[in-house]
């Protein structure tokens, strides 16, 4: 682990913060970009996601005469939380500064941060849309939360340890193993990433018509900055669980050290592994519909099931004499 | 020993191992009897695959013969026969309810622990590279007798019951490789008279009590002694 | 030699030959005949086997133990195939049979009589396996031979749980095997019962137990113990009587078999354990549970033939029960009861289809007065349930007073249980029977043509066992407790 004084590490975490920051909106507009064109669509320039926040940004932000402290805060808690969040996760290089604090349990927990703030935020106004939002976001993640962790500890298990660095140390150290466990962690996670992105088939993230939006009714209210900053969030956050899947399970390219070579294949690692990543997303969002909302906790808790098989197997078959 | 240190073939049958487990779960979870018999497929598929890879490991010669047997009989012939029989039943697009499906996802869970406890002193004996395969193959057999205690569908009920046989030969195949092959053979005739059979059934008892639920066959219920 | 593969083979040859015989009277005597033939064979056998000590021929071996059952199986087998030819008959020309499902009967009793002569022959324990389910397959589709809704739901239940239990049979095989490669040699020899016996106690004796509880728990399951009899009564219920008397006498114990022949092996295993007789606990247990809850469920049976599989289950129980409790007296006693079991509950089920038939139904309470209407039938009855509840001087009364005897020796507070118990059975039995052979005959009940030949020379046996027992079984049944029990009487 590197030293936490180093000014080159904290440079690092500061060049990732940035990175993650330009990289989440054009990891959307990468994914929509690739969807449309599945679709036989021209679709929009990759960017335009950025342009949309640009652009909100430069707008008034309205708020309802109903709202109280928590609606105007529930944004920058928000973001601040998925902000914290992803600077913890290592994107470019392992042994940085902020490691020390990049425990998976953490991460949970800040995730789990901004879903609350989100939640009360949807209910704060008092429309209908906003509450129905808020009790399906909680149900979604109540189911999902238990597999999220289990997956974890599945991988934590293995590694001997919670840190995402250190996991994704030991990855590499390895190399390639067909482990069991893993295989089913990664579909777990895959699945729970997609139920907490709000990605389909759990909810569709393209519309604002549809009776059984999720995350779309939590934010009906918002506007202007305070939607830009809802909506690089909930960008933030599909770009976290991106890297967690590409970096925790297929670790190859990223940085061990600071030399300016390492970190350089380190990006351009990662952003083939998202790119990729993105088509993956882009391809099932196109061949799945989106399923009924009673039918989601049927598919998290297949995404349970799945973890906890991780977690059996790696006991069964992976550990003893 | 540690996952790393097993070359790459072992940790290969570790996973197709854990796959043929989660196949058991998925027939477990499936109401529509067309996807059981798929997830049923796969397993015997997972299970063929897995003695070939012991048998390319451990250079065992009959057990490629095993897993041909296997293929053939448990992912291809006794599937087709099954999806026939549903075809003609008319029961393609039957989808069972089940109860409390995650109660019946979590007594498989722990029938999965407990077959771990079980195979605990199996495993401490050295079973070396196939590991504690025999763990997941008891879950298999145990699991295939939860599914036909849960589910009430006939068909439901044969397919616990083949994937029983299905983990049984996985765990000759993990602990012993393989029984000596006139047993195996034998085993292997038993299953496709027993499949047979099952298909024989099936329409009688359609005929007889124009479904195939279990729960109507309550004739001979010790209550109604009493009436 | 020649004896071995004649007893072997032909009831494949019978088997294969009655499949393609249309004709009604033909078959029957074929099948007849090939019994006869089978019987004479395992006759030969026997005295073979009595000569030399034992038999081994290419995955066979052929013992005191085994012999002793052949014998048994290929007896029951002839009578009653007579019995069968002219009952069956008559159901046939009562319409509920078709000739094709009759050459299926015919060709599906050589077939079972095969699966379990091949299930007592073999060395192997893995071809036992294969034996035993062979058995479960060729009578599976014998018990629903009459299509009716009850017959296809008893067979059904009869072909999933006995399926279920065969298969954790199988899995305990298969750890048994584990366990012996890890200690022969020539691993490919690992499944041979004689090897294992030979090496018992190198093998691993935690292995062992775990594989004795599935293998208990398995066959168990065809022996009937309780809780996995449920499919017993059905079966025995409604499917055809021949096909009841050949389960309930023969099946039975051939399960029973193999279950004691693994105890051997487990026995020899835990030998230096701190837990040497774990095996025989865990049968005395299922034995006493299953004698208990059979003879408490008898009681309240509407079906006479569900009454008599009731106290099959309880007779199996009392086996296990000796058969776990160890040791030469109860050895003895369990290997005479199951004698005297066999040929005495096979003889009841030959007569309960003939009361069955004059009655016109299997319900007790319309069963009535059979003494008056055919005192062949009505005297049958009521001999052979005073055998089989244990009265003196029959065979039955013999084999369970050597049990009792026994248990008082070892387990002094368990012959309470037993004797209240085999009491609780005799009043059971009784308030049934005794209507049923005496009471005032129905208006129009007619006499059927039976065939009391089978029923005269099971009974007769059983009394001659009581009476006294042959020099020759009696040094016969003591070489098998001294390969059983380590030591003779």
């Amino acid at each position: 682990m590197a030293d936490f004084l180093s000014l080159s590490g904290w440079l690092i975490v500061l060049l990732q913060g940035i990175l993650f920051l330009l990289g989440a909106p054009l990891l959307a507009g990468w994914i929509r970009f690739v969807k449309a064109r599945l679709q036989n669509r021209r679709g929009a320039r990759i960017i335009q996601p950025l342009q949309d926040l640009y652009k909100l940004f430069g707008k008034e932000a309205l708020v309802a005469h109903t709202a109280s402290l928590v609606f105007r805060a529930a944004p920058y808690v928000v973001f601040a939380s998925a902000l914290v969040a992803v600077s913890l996760v290592p994107l470019l290089a392992t042994n940085l500064p902020s490691a020390m604090a990049a425990d998976m349990i953490v991460l949970v927990g800040l995730l789990a941060l901004g879903r609350f703030f989100l939640a009360l935020a949807g209910m704060d106004v008092g429309s209908s849309f906003g509450g129905m939002g808020s009790s399906r976001e909680m149900m979604v993640s109540a189911l999902a939360e238990p597999a999220m962790l289990m997956a974890v500890f599945t991988l934590a298990m293995s590694a001997h340890s919670t840190n995402l660095s250190s996991v994704v140390d030991f990855n590499l150290a390895n190399g390639l193993i067909l482990r069991p466990s893993f295989l089913f962690a990664l579909l777990g996670l895959m699945l729970v990433a997609v139920a907490e992105t709000g990605r389909i088939p759990v909810d569709n993230p393209a519309t604002h018509l549809e009776l059984t939006m999720i995350h779309e009714a939590m934010i009906l209210e918002y506007s202007g900055r305070h939607l830009a900053l809802m909506e690089w969030a909930a960008q933030l956050k599909l770009m976290l669980y991106g890297v967690l899947i590409v970096n925790l399970f297929f670790p190859w390219g990223i940085a061990t050290g600071d030399t300016a070579g390492a970190l350089l294949m380190g990006l351009l690692a990662v952003t083939v592994k998202l790119l990729l990543l993105g088509v993956v997303v882009a391809v099932m969002e196109t061949v799945l519909a989106k399923m009924r909302l009673f039918r989601v906790p049927q598919y998290l808790n297949l995404a349970f099931l799945l973890t906890l098989l991780g977690l059996f197997s790696h006991i069964i078959l992976e550990t003893g004499t | 020993m540690n996952m790393s240190h097993l070359p790459l073939l072992q940790q290969g049958i570790a996973v197709l191992a854990a796959l043929v487990l989660f196949t058991s779960f998925a027939l477990l979870a499936q109401t529509r009897l067309t996807s059981a018999i798929h997830s049923f497929a796969w397993q015997g598929a997972g299970v063929a695959l897995v003695t070939a890879l012991v048998a390319y490991s451990s250079h065992t010669s009959h057990l490629y013969l095993s897993a041909a047997l296997t293929l053939g009989l448990k992912s291809l012939l006794i599937p087709w026969m099954l999806h026939r029989l549903v075809r003609q039943l008319n029961m393609e697009r039957l989808v069972e309810n089940i109860a409390h499906p995650a109660v019946l996802l979590l007594t498989g869970a722990a029938l999965v622990i407990f077959s771990y406890w079980v195979s605990l002193p199996i495993e401490k004996l050295g079973l070396g590279d196939t590991r504690n395969i025999v763990a997941i193959s008891l879950s298999v057999v145990l699991l295939g007798l939860w599914m036909m205690v849960s589910r009430r569908q006939v068909i439901a009920q044969v397919l616990g019951f083949m994937s029983m046989e299905n983990g049984l030969f996985l765990a000759a195949v993990a602990s012993t490789r393989g029984m000596p092959l006139v047993v195996e053979l034998g085993v292997a005739f038993d299953v496709l008279v027993a499949a047979v059979l099952f298909g024989i059934f099936f329409f009688h008892i359609s005929e007889s009590i124009e479904s195939l639920d279990v729960d109507r066959l309550n004739r001979l219920s010790e209550r109604e002694e009493h009436s | 030699m020649i004896a071995f593969w004649l007893v072997l083979l032909l009831p494949v040859a019978g088997s294969m030959l009655l499949a393609l015989t249309s004709s009604l009277v033909v078959s029957g005597w074929l099948n007849v005949f090939f019994c006869a033939l089978e019987f004479l064979a395992s006759l030969w056998l026997a005295v073979l086997v009595h000569a030399g000590g034992s038999l081994a021929v290419a995955g066979f071996q052929i013992d005191a133990f085994n012999v002793y059952l052949i014998m048994l199986t290929t007896f029951v087998g002839l009578t009653t195939a007579i019995f069968s030819r002219p009952y069956m008959k008559d159901v046939c020309e009562q319409g509920r049979l078709t000739r094709q499902r009759m050459r299926l009967y015919h060709a599906m009793f050589q077939m079972f009589l095969f699966t379990m002569l091949l299930a007592l022959a073999s060395d192997n324990l893995g071809i036992l396996w294969v034996a035993v389910e062979g058995a479960t397959l060729a009578t599976v589709l014998l018990v629903s031979l009459y299509r009716t809704p009850e017959s296809i739901e008893a067979a059904w239940k009869y072909f999933i749980l006995c399926g279920v239990g065969i298969a954790l049979a199988l899995f305990g095989t298969v750890l048994v095997y584990f366990a012996a490669q890890q200690v022969l040699p020539d691993a490919e020899a690992g499944l041979s019962w004689r090897v294992l016996y030979q090496h018992a106690g190198e093998l691993d004796p935690r292995v062992m137990s775990i594989a004795f509880v599935f293998l208990l728990v398995g066959y168990g399951t065809k022996v009937g113990l309780v809780p996995m009899h449920f499919w017993l009564p059905d079966a025995h219920s409604e499917g055809p009587t021949p096909v009841s008397a050949v389960l309930s006498g023969l099946l039975l114990n051939v399960a029973l078999y193999a279950v004691v022949r693994f105890k051997m092996l487990v026995d020899g295993s835990l030998h230096s354990t701190d837990m040497p007789a774990m095996a025989g606990m865990l049968m005395m247990g299922f034995g006493l549970l299953s004698f208990m809850v059979a003879v408490l469920s008898l009681q309240r049976q509407r079906d006479i033939k569900r009454m008599f599989s009731y106290s099959s289950i309880e007779h199996m129980g009392l086996m296990t029960f000796a058969f776990g409790m160890g040791g030469p007296l109860a050895t003895f006693a369990g290997l005479l009861h199951m004698l005297v079991h066999s040929l005495t509950k096979s003889a009841i089920f030959v007569t309960v289809g003939h009361a069955s038939h004059i009655a016109g139904t299997q319900r007790i309470e319309h069963i009535r007065g059979l003494i008056r209407t055919q005192p062949g039938v009505g005297w049958g009855l009521l001999i052979g349930v005073a055998a089989i509840a244990g009265f003196p001087p029959f065979g039955v009364f013999t084999s369970e007073f050597l049990i009792l005897s026994a248990t008082i020796q070892s387990w002094p507070w368990l012959t309470v249980l037993l004797l209240s118990g085999l009491g609780i059975a005799f009043a059971g039995l009784f308030r049934n029977v005794q209507p049923m052979v005496y009471g005032a005959a129905p208006e129009g009940q007619s006499a059927v043509s039976a065939n009391m030949l089978p029923v005269l020379v099971h009974l007769l046996a059983v009394l001659w066992l009581g009476l006294a027992i042959p020099a020759v079984l009696y040094g016969w049944l003591n070489e098998v407790t001294l390969l059983i029990a380590g030591e003779g009487l």
